[in-house]
């Protein structure tokens, strides 16, 4: 842990700074969104007072300014995921976003009524409840892969779904609920050996692992801005070039077009097919800020500091006997999900927040893994490369003494 | 360490966690709602039995909060014995009360219900609180079998 700048990153970011409710502020709901580092921030200003003006279509020199920007931000998150072409890299307003657009435009022009999609029982509703309405439109069917009870996938069970008819497997690479880590490699090799195309819901995975798509072989990989230290309102979709060509728009308007007349459109080439109206420009320039901040840490070196705060603090929670943690996989990321006996979820999140300390308590947007557990909602408290083990030490310590005023 | 929260969790809303009151299924109830918070997934079923517009029991099933799990078992100590229309004031009042619409708690009308004034600092757990009472007027009116504060 000591070669990781973390008094350096925690300077970096001015809300860590903030106090709530007279404590200082502990931030660990990271999970649900990230906190910006300055340099976001200074993007986003730099952008607005000197660089700023619509894209893609003035020759007018904030225009080609901004455009030279916005593009560069692409080039920035295709070297960072490791895609071969800044045509794969297309920006939507998020995760949910990049999902939905799978399944309209790729799902409903490949599948057919009869056809079969394969999720997993851990996933967040985004990579649920499109995929419902595409089976609803066109007569498809959803499998639902299930999983144990330390929330780890039934790799076999999985597998014994792949058959003739599935025409899709979309999955998470980690859990936002659970904290699961998912085999992906292997998942895809399998939906692969049936010549099944696997979309990964990168949306947890993206800020906690470096993500190579070319090594993954996945063939469409979503992330949201937001959850990588990255403004709101931005998103990524990764998408292998044969498939997106084959695709048609999903939205259609000014930007993803090559000429219109009345009687006929000639769409755009990638990624500006996908791009239909003025995107979130300052945001995703901000991105890219994000991600040379991120990079400049390096990847690995944030998976294994927060490695180390996962275990500290799994091993800390483990030591409070009416403590119950949710979701147990050998392979997690920095998520604690747990219960209290006799104590409320809510309860539990409104104790905490008068101490300082902002986590989630709900059920994450993913009810059937809280109904797979029998529980109404879960706390949870998700870690970033800016959270510190003194941090984890002023989470159980309110979580103790909660526990005491509750009797 | 939770001086902060003390208009909020009161002693009396722990206690009531501890033991809910009339916490039994009622198997002569004439009136029976479910209700449901989908924010964060509470449940709750109300019974009533109701004899000549007079509330002659109420009783309660579910799990959830602390806040929400008092207000239901406070609620129907309360409401027990009054009438279908004294009831449904006291709801319009409990109501006001914690969405802040009035200042002036009238204690004699709202009674140990006051515990739950404190909800009012805290716009995310309203609901927890009203939950109980918006069954309570589901059950009345006799119109749904189920309500949910969304
Ligand atoms: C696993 C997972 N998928 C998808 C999403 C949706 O992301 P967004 O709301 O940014 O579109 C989330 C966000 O919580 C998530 O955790």
């Amino acid at each position: 842990m000591s070669t990781f700048p973390i008094e350096q990153i925690r300077a970096d970011f001015p809300i860590l700074g903030e106090t709530i409710r007279n404590k200082p502020l502990v931030y660990l709901d990271n999970a649900a969104s990230c906190q910006k580092p300055q340099a976001v921030i200074d993007s986003i200003v730099h952008t607005y007072s000197h660089e700023y003006a619509n894209i893609h279509r003035g020759v007018h020199t904030l225009s080609v300014r901004a455009t030279d920007k916005f593009e560069g931000a692409r080039e920035k998150v295709r070297a960072f995921i490791n895609a071969a072409s800044t045509k794969e890299i297309i920006f939507v307003r998020g995760a949910t976003e990049a999902i939905n657009l799978v399944a309209q435009s790729y799902g409903k022009s490949q599948l057919k009524a009869g056809d079969e999609i394969v999720i997993s029982a851990m996933e967040h509703h985004a990579n649920i409840v499109p995929w419902q309405m595409l089976c609803q439109q066109i007569g498809a069917f959803l499998r639902v892969a299930p999983m144990n009870q330390q929330g780890e996938l039934l790799f076999d069970e999985f597998e014994q779904l792949l058959n003739a008819k599935t025409k899709l497997v979309a999955i998470t690479q980690m859990s936002n609920a659970l904290g699961t880590i998912n085999p992906v490699e292997q998942i895809i090799a399998a939906a692969h050996a049936k010549n099944i195309p696997v979309l990964l819901d990168g949306a947890q995975a993206i800020p906690h692992m470096a993500v190579d798509v070319q090594a993954l072989d996945c063939d469409f990989y979503v992330f949201s801005g937001h959850k990588i230290y990255g403004p709101s309102g931005t998103g990524v979709l990764y998408g292998k070039q044969a498939l997106l060509e084959a695709m048609p728009p999903y939205q259609g308007g000014g930007d993803m077009i090559r000429q219109v007349t009345f009687e006929k459109t000639e769409y755009a080439g990638l990624p500006h097919k996908f791009e239909a109206g003025t995107p979130a420009i300052a945001e995703i320039i901000g991105l890219g800020a994000a991600i040379d901040y991120v990079t400049a840490i390096g990847m690995d070196k944030i998976a294994a500091y927060e490695a180390e705060l996962l275990d500290y603090a799994t091993q800390q929670a483990e030591q409070i006997k009416s403590l119950n943690i949710i979701g147990q996989a050998a392979h997690k990321g920095g998520i604690l999900s747990f219960t209290l006996d006799r104590i409320h979820p809510h309860d539990i999140g409104t104790m905490l927040d008068s101490l300082g300390i902002a986590i989630r308590a709900g059920h994450h947007c993913a009810m059937p893994v809280m109904d797979f557990y029998g529980v109404p909602a879960t706390a949870r408290a998700s870690f970033a490369m800016y959270n510190t083990r003194q941090e984890i030490d002023v989470l159980m310590q309110g979580i103790k003494s909660l526990i005491e005023v509750f009797g | 360490m939770f001086e902060d929260l003390r208009d909020l969790y009161q002693e009396v809303i722990f206690d009531h966690n501890r033991n809910p009151r009339n916490f039994r299924v009622m198997d002569n109830a004439n009136r029976q709602v479910e209700g449901f918070n989908p924010l964060c997934g509470d449940r709750l079923t109300l019974f009533l039995k109701i004899d000549d517009h007079v509330i002659s029991d109420a009783s309660f099933q579910g799990s959830g909060c602390a806040i929400s799990t008092a207000s239901v078992s406070l609620m129907t100590e309360i409401v027990k014995g009054k009438t279908e229309d004294e009831a449904e004031a006291l709801f319009k009042q409990f109501h006001e009360m914690t969405t802040g619409k009035t200042e002036e708690i009238n204690l004699e009308a709202i009674g140990k219900l006051a515990v739950l004034a404190g909800v009012r600092e805290y716009p995310a757990r309203v609901k927890c609180a009203t939950l109980a009472w918006h069954t309570l007027d589901a059950a009345l009116k006799n119109e749904a079998q189920s309500i949910s504060t969304e």
